[in-house]
């Protein structure tokens, strides 16, 4: 799923401070798993935001929403729309998907985001997230016993590791970076499959990647 | 200008709560100021009810729960730990004192300790009331000391 | 002096002095420049000053440790002009394939024959950790880049090196290297590298600085057991210690570097402690010309270019073959 993290409350209130009757817009899909704008984490912000307005005698409504996504038209409903339009602002704590499709279906509306979206990843366990796609556009994980050298080593080394490995860490950040071609190369002798790793991969099409331009997928077959 | 502050106490169905009753039918006297909610574990508090009770009025939350290792329900005291650490950052961030959220580990046999608690607590909310500390106030030597 | 093992292959494949030297079979001396933070050429002609003679040729490093530097390819050539052959180094974190490759080609303009590629150390350790990392590629498929471009040549999209049809095929012809590292994780890889690095087409290669030399030796075994040392021509890295601190330091904060104990309480109990690590320096370097398989050393004097000429004369590795 996307990951993402709550801002600094600061930096929301700045936001929020400058209108009187806000609508807190939580996401029902990736931000509830990751727990960072969901409902629970809306009811939280709203509870907050209450609380920093009586401290500092600001006046601000807040109105609490979630739909199930915000990255889908289909649950912007009626009663959503009415809300926006009630509303001076919207605080959006959809990842940023969610936050420009908001932005999109109510271009009249001010849209801001309460999250910061980080990467693609997994649930590790309770409480903790990891990354482990990095949308290259050409997934090719077999080639490394199912392990992505583009998002989990910090250099996207093909022909890894490089001389920053150690103790199967990434030298980047030992605590929290496992070294990617530790692992990859761990898992390969598992499966009895090092000497697939012994042919030099070639350079990588990173046109299929971001670097290509936004990407649009299309299927024609559904349509309408 | 009156300093009665509102506090809430949520206190767990198998020790806190318990012991509350135990500190009523043994005459322990503690302030009214403190209106218990009853909940089945305090793992069923979460963040945003100790956050809302403080939306809604009240001038300081306590929670009420078992003994690490004497959990009816296991770990859900330890669960409710973590999430009071959490709640105080949280208030922290929005300006509210964060001594204003307590946790206490009061046993169902406890009822004095139940009431002495309650007193300390209240005797806390009032001084920060009123403006008159600056951070922790719980005496060291105190029984019923936080979690 | 032990002989260096000569490649099967003779034909030069770039006009290198240092190519020459170790296809010659003498035992190669490699040194290096750090280019200044500045755009001072005073710097650069007293390093070079220091180096001129005592080395084959000298490496010149490409924003080290992610800390900006003059470009390697600008310092080689005021390097060049103090007489010096350098030795460009290119890292995979700063420029794409295109850059890398029009560099290629401006280097070799302008005389550059050697060329070492570096994966190159991510940009948090250096001066501007909010920057954009490239990383197009990595060490071994530049490597296979310069080959391409050298003997095929051919840019890495297939391109002809040339600038129309009815003008002439100019390819850049450069000595190619990669580093090694004996001590790095994981431990049974650190061959399979190296066996990766040659098919991709290296002539060369230089090593991490080395103090413990059992482990080296071993690693060299390794390396001989799958005849790599045939394939390209190891040079084995030596960096003096100055004090106990700073080889307290290796030890502690270099990722795969081990410094062996003995050495520090050496160290600790000399009165100089500076000259300790010169007289260690000379003995590892007398040590290592007689490993089967080194073709020479790669002496990493940081920002102690001045004693390196002393360091290589000790050594009995003076005068340098023209």
């Amino acid at each position: 799923m996307i990951v993402a993290e709550r801002k600094p409350f600061e930096e929301i209130y700045a936001h929020a401070q400058k209108h009187k009757k806000i609508l807190l817009m939580g996401c029902g899909t990736c931000v509830t798993v990751c727990m960072a704008g969901g409902e629970k984490e809306v009811g939280i912000l709203a509870s907050q935001i209450r609380l920093a307005a009586r401290e500092r005698g600001d006046d601000i409504t807040i109105e609490e929403h979630t739909i199930t996504r915000q990255c889908d038209d289909e649950f912007f409903d009626e009663a959503t729309a009415r809300k926006v339009a009630e509303a001076d602002a919207v605080i959006s704590m959809g990842c940023g998907v969610g936050v420009q499709f908001c932005a999109e279906r109510f271009p009249d509306a001010v849209v801001y985001p309460a999250l910061n979206t980080k990467f693609y990843g997994a649930t590790i366990e309770a409480g903790v997230w990891s990354e482990r796609c990095a949308g290259c556009g050409e997934c090719i994980v077999d080639q490394f016993g199912g392990i992505c050298p583009i998002a989990r080593c910090s250099k996207s080394l093909l022909n890894g590791p490089c001389g920053g490995s150690s103790d199967g860490k990434c030298e980047v950040d030992p605590d929290n970076i496992e070294c990617a071609w530790q692992l990859i190369y761990d898992r390969m002798e598992k499966l009895g499959r090092l000497e697939e790793l012994e042919d030099s991969k070639p350079l990588k099409d990173w046109a299929k990647h971001r670097d290509g331009g936004p990407r649009k997928v299309t299927r024609e077959d559904v349509q309408l | 200008m009156d300093n009665d502050p509102n506090i809430i106490a949520f206190c767990c169905h198998y020790c806190a709560f318990t012991a509350a009753d135990l500190a009523g039918t043994m005459r322990q006297q503690y302030p009214t100021n403190i209106r218990i909610v009853r909940v089945p574990c305090s793992g069923k508090v979460d963040v945003n009810m100790i956050l809302q009770a403080f939306v809604e009025g009240a001038d300081g939350v306590m929670v009420g729960a078992c003994e690490p290792g004497g959990c009816h329900f296991i770990q859900g005291n330890l669960r409710a730990k973590k999430r009071v650490d959490y709640a105080k950052e949280l208030l922290k961030e929005v300006g509210v004192n964060p001594d204003r959220l307590e946790m206490y580990y009061i046993a169902a046999s406890q009822g004095p300790l139940f009431a002495q608690t309650s007193r300390e607590f209240t005797e806390r909310i009032k001084q920060l009331n009123a403006g008159q500390v600056e951070t922790d106030v719980v005496p060291q030597e105190a029984v019923g000391e936080p979690a | 002096m032990s002989e260096a093992i000569a490649v099967t292959e003779l034909t030069p494949k770039s006009d290198s002095r240092l190519e020459r030297i170790l296809n010659a079979g003498h035992f190669a001396v490699t040194g290096e420049l750090g280019p200044p933070k500045s755009a001072d050429v005073e710097i650069i002609k007293t390093k070079a000053g220091y180096l001129k003679g005592a080395v084959d040729a000298v490496n010149i490093t490409d924003n080290q440790t992610a800390i900006v530097r003059m470009s390697s390819i600008a310092a080689g050539l005021l390097a060049m002009k103090e007489g010096l052959e350098p030795v460009i180094q290119i890292t995979c974190r700063d420029r794409n394939r295109l850059a890398i490759q029009a560099d290629v080609l401006g280097a070799y303009a302008l005389g550059v024959r050697n060329i070492l590629c570096l994966t190159g150390d991510h940009q948090c350790f250096g001066n501007h950790p909010t920057s954009k990392n490239v990383f197009d590629m990595d060490s071994i498929q530049l490597v296979a880049m310069l080959k391409q471009m050298r003997d095929d040549k051919t840019f890495a999209c297939g391109d002809a090196i040339r600038n129309t049809k009815k003008q002439p095929v100019v390819e850049p012809r450069i000595f190619i290297g990669a580093a090694a590292n004996p001590f790095g994780d994981p431990f049974a890889f650190r061959v399979m590298r190296l066996a990766k690095k040659a098919k991709a087409g290296a002539d060369f290669i230089q090593t991490q600085c080395i103090y413990d030399m059992d482990r080296f030796k071993q690693w060299m075994e390794q390396v001989r057991n799958k005849g790599l040392h045939e394939r390209v021509y190891i040079l084995a890295g030596i960096t003096p210690l100055k004090s106990v601190r700073m080889a307290e330091y290796m030890r502690d904060n270099v990722a795969g570097l081990t410094v062996p104990d003995p050495l520090i309480e050496r160290l600790k109990n000399a009165e100089d402690p500076k000259e300790e690590g010169q007289k260690i320096a000379i003995e590892q370097i007398h040590e290592i010309k007689e490993v089967p398989g080194v073709s020479g050393v790669h002496i990493m004097a940081i920002e102690a270019e001045k004693t390196v000429a002393g360091l290589v004369e000790k050594a009995g590795l003076l005068p340098r073959p023209e």
